[in-house]
């Protein structure tokens, strides 16, 4: 190299180095960021809505920080009043709904909340030009009525005891909502409400952007901003976490062990939150299949699964052994309904219905193979561990389950005949997933009793239990359900999955609330953000 | 010449346009189960049949794309489904932190991979040739969602001295340069070391070969100094193909800032075209699609008019 090329590659590497150099300079705060204020959190979540307007479904299971809904709910999942003053008063026959409505709560941009924002919002939602893919869940609905500025009445088409439960549903002002298009106004991402939080920024794919309410009705937060990071991708979200960018994250259990305990070094101690949810996995037994829908295939299925091994070694023992949509630790659970892995029973039940083993130890009945193909939703690691786990365990009993993975258009179209990896779980009320599961009115409706489940005891446990107010009648009917699962099933329930996070120990009162299935902006230890104390001033 | 390609780049457009609502209405997937969500697993036929309607997804092809036609060229782009607001505010939102992101990493690209083909030709087989030729072709293999992690993890783990994603710090509102710059290093970077490997191999290949010509073995004897013979003459005619690779790198670099985009959290228009691709979001879609194909137009446009100045042999009409 001559002395002049030299001087050359010097340059070049000193300007790349300036460029690079100049960059870092002008970011004091990058990196670490570990001067952040005590009054600021930063959490990092795996999804974001499409949109923040409660009329297009945002927040509608309660908890959505910029809203309130008329009621909402305490860490175990009890009602309590938020909008409303006081639980509604139900009429005798369960099909009036009154609740008085809190005095002198503004919306953020200082005008009153009132009776026809709640009219409003209901009517919004019912109506067939709104967007709103939930809508289903207020199908009990007849009519919403204000009367005064401080009462609303909700009148029901049939008794339904969990409508309280639909209530925790954000209210949207109707002086901003009403003015504009509904479907795609400026409503849907710069929402306006009464909750502790107003939204300063949401830069989609990015980040959503929050600041404490000073004239929130509850107290102003003592978390005066708070940033929900959108990162889709594990690894990096962890990576993010560890780099001290996140207080806070949600994880897969490998990567939540790693960093849940005690860090070493300039890592900030950390702590490992586990909520329990709702949230089951469970394979389909379609009745319409001539292997899933013999009921002895069925009841065999269902001891032969070793669901224990499933929870120490798919969940790092992060969950729980399912038996139904009750998880065991719920009051609605039937004790007694729970069954041990046994393997010897489920061959025994299979011999005795004249299910011979075969040559290749795959039984044979009637000239039909014990087998039946098993989907799950192709880039889902929960769903494909489980599906392997369970094809493993049947063919211990003789029977052949051979997985496949796509997407839901590919599924779809098959959910008849072929058995699928499902989730489900919601935790509010025993009805808002029990009737949709299991109901045979509702066989192969959209995503609804995907295994065509048919059962008439099961069908009007259903029904009692969603229309008597009495809740010694409610435990009863879903009592019921459960001992029917176990006597003829539909589904196999393999687990319950807990939900993971990861959260800096900066604060007091973190506390995680019972999960469902989905996974909206309000789960998290960050359920309840607005009552959270800095450790250090 | 540019005229008459702009000129022609119209009927292009629109059969990109109806490719695109073909192609689309052809997919499997379905736009109603894509707007529901979740919800859409627990909805009921009726609503579901309902929000079929409302989306009007039930048109025939033809007619649909008809109607988005027209009322693009009235200026109005329609409503986006996935993201819930008008199409016109999407791409406005977020084309300018893209273009940043791919301008930033296409000087880069073109700046870094000039010098250094210049340089390793200048002594093929040298100890820097060598070096920065293994690695080049390491680069080309290496997926830049990969070369993201692995900056996140030494810049900003490690070394803690670059931020790891976003367009701001994750508790900051406001948008100033100094925050966007800081954000910008790394992406940039990686998209730009992504592309740099092609502009490196073609700039060595093509000096080298001017090096080896008549006229500059003539130059070196006639005692003209390296330095110009090097940047007047070699670099001159080597420069040559990667002026036409210049062009048609810019699919390359969108289909590459999509994976930065996603690993940085970077909020520009690429996440957002995988989310309408998916989602069947028509509207969107088609207006995503149009950009693109207008810039790869453009990117082409641009590499021949390069090419035509820096080789006068080369006509504009040829």
């Amino acid at each position: 190299m001559t002395a002049r090329t030299a001087r050359g590659v010097a340059a070049t590497t000193l300007a790349a180095t300036l460029i690079a150099g100049a960059a870092a300079c002008s970011a004091p705060s990058g990196g670490g960021e570990a001067g952040r204020a005590a009054d600021t959190a930063v959490v990092g979540i795996a999804t974001e809505p499409e949109t923040l307007s409660p009329l297009l479904g945002y927040g509608k299971d309660g908890n959505s920080k910029i809203f309130d809904g008329l009621l909402t709910h305490d860490a175990d999942m009890k009602l309590r009043p938020a909008l409303a003053e006081a639980l509604p008063e139900v009429s005798a026959d369960g099909r009036t709904y009154t609740y008085r409505l809190r005095q002198g709560v503004k919306f953020s941009d200082g005008q009153p909340f009132g009776a026809k924002d709640v009219v409003f919002t209901y009517r919004t939602i019912l109506d067939a030009k709104t967007n709103n893919a939930s809508k289903t869940e207020l199908d009990a609905i007849q009519g919403v009525e204000a009367r005064g500025d401080d009462t609303v009445v909700f009148t029901l088409k049939y008794p339904y005891a969990p409508f309280a439960e639909r209530t925790v549903l954000p209210i949207a002002p109707e002086h901003i909502a009403g003015r504009q298009d509904v479907n795609s106004g400026d409503f849907t991402t710069r929402p306006v409400g009464t909750g502790p939080y107003v939204l300063t920024n949401w830069s989609k794919g990015e980040k959503i952007g929050f600041k404490a309410n000073p004239a929130y009705w509850g107290g102003e937060p003592a978390v005066k901003k708070f940033t929900m990071v959108v990162i889709k991708d594990d690894d990096v979200r962890a990576t993010r976490l560890r780099s001290g960018e996140l207080d806070g994250a949600i994880l897969p259990p490998a990567l939540a062990k790693a960093l849940g305990g005690k860090g070493g070094g300039k890592d900030t101690a950390r702590t490992l939150h586990a909520a329990k949810t709702f949230d089951y996995r469970n394979v389909t037994l379609p009745s319409a299949h001539e292997v899933t829908g013999d009921p002895a295939v069925r009841r065999a299925l269902d001891l032969a699964v070793d669901r224990t091994t499933m929870v120490d070694k798919l969940l790092e023992g992060a969950g729980k052994p399912a038996y139904g949509p009750v998880p065991t630790d719920s009051p609605w659970f039937t004790a007694g309904t729970e069954r041990a892995y046994d393997l010897d029973r489920a061959k025994r039940i299979l011999d005795e219905a004249g299910w011979r083993t075969g040559d290749d130890g795959i039984r044979v009945k009637d000239g039909i193979r014990a087998s039946f193909p098993l989907w799950y939703t192709s880039g889902d690691k929960i769903r494909q561990d489980h599906a392997l786990a369970f094809a493993s365990d049947a063919k211990k009993a003789g029977i052949e389950v051979k997985t496949e993975a796509g997407t839901w258009e590919v599924i779809e179209p098959r959910m008849k005949t072929d058995a699928v990896l499902a989730g489900g779980g919601s935790p509010a009320d025993p009805d808002f997933d029990q009737y949709l599961l299991l109901n045979s009115a509702l066989a192969g409706d959209g995503f609804n009793n995907m295994a065509r489940y048919d059962n008439k005891t099961v069908d009007q446990a259903l029904l009692d239990g969603r229309k008597s107010g009495d809740p010694a009648a409610r435990k009863a009917a879903y009592d019921t359900v459960q001992r029917e699962l176990l006597a003829n099933p539909g589904y196999v329930f393999l687990t319950h999955i807990d939900h993971l996070y990861v959260v800096d120990d900066k604060w007091d009162g973190l506390t995680t609330q019972v999960e469902p299935h989905d996974h909206g902006l309000g789960s998290g230890p960050w359920w309840n953000i607005e009552s959270w104390k800095p450790k250090r001033k | 010449m540019a005229g008459r390609r702009t000129l022609f780049a119209a009927p292009v457009l629109l059969a990109v346009t109806f490719g695109v609502f073909a192609v689309a209405a052809m997919s499997p997937f379905d736009p109603v189960k894509a707007y529901a969500g979740a919800a859409g697993l627990t909805a009921s036929q009726a609503d579901l049949d309902q929000l079929r309607a409302n989306l009007d997804v039930d048109q025939p092809l033809v007619a649909r794309w008809w109607e988005w036609l027209t009322s693009a060229l009235t200026g109005d782009l329609g409503t986006s489904s996935v993201m819930r607001q008008p199409v016109g505010d999407v791409i406005a939102e977020r084309v300018g932190w893209s273009a940043l992101l791919a301008l930033c990493a296409f000087a880069l690209a073109v700046l870094v991979g000039t010098a250094l083909g210049v340089l390793a030709a200048r002594r093929q087989g040298g100890p820097l040739d060598r070096a920065v030729s293994a690695l080049a072709y390491t680069l080309e293999a290496a997926p830049a969602f990969w070369l993201g992690l692995l900056a996140i993890w030494f810049f900003s783990v490690r070394l803690g001295v670059l931020p790891s994603g976003g367009l701001t710090d994750a508790s900051d509102d406001v948008v100033t340069p100094g925050q966007v710059a800081s954000h910008l290093v790394l992406p940039a970077l990686v998209l730009g070391i992504s592309q740099l490997p092609w502009f490196f191999l073609y700039v060595r290949q093509g000096v080298a070969e001017a090096l080896d010509e008549d006229p500059v073995r003539g130059a070196r004897a006639r005692g003209i100094a390296e330095r110009r013979i090097l940047i007047g003459h070699a670099l001159r005619s080597g420069v040559l193909p990667m002026l036409t690779l210049i062009g048609s790198r810019v699919p390359e670099l969108i289909t590459g800032a999509l994976l930065v985009e996603t690993v940085f959290s970077w909020p520009g228009i690429a996440a957002a075209t995988v989310q309408a691709a998916t989602s069947v979001d028509f509207p969107l879609l088609a207006a995503l699609t149009v950009s693109a194909t207008a810039a790869v137009l453009a990117g082409n446009l641009l590499s021949d008019l390069l090419y035509g100045l820096a080789d006068p042999r080369v006509g504009f009409d040829g």
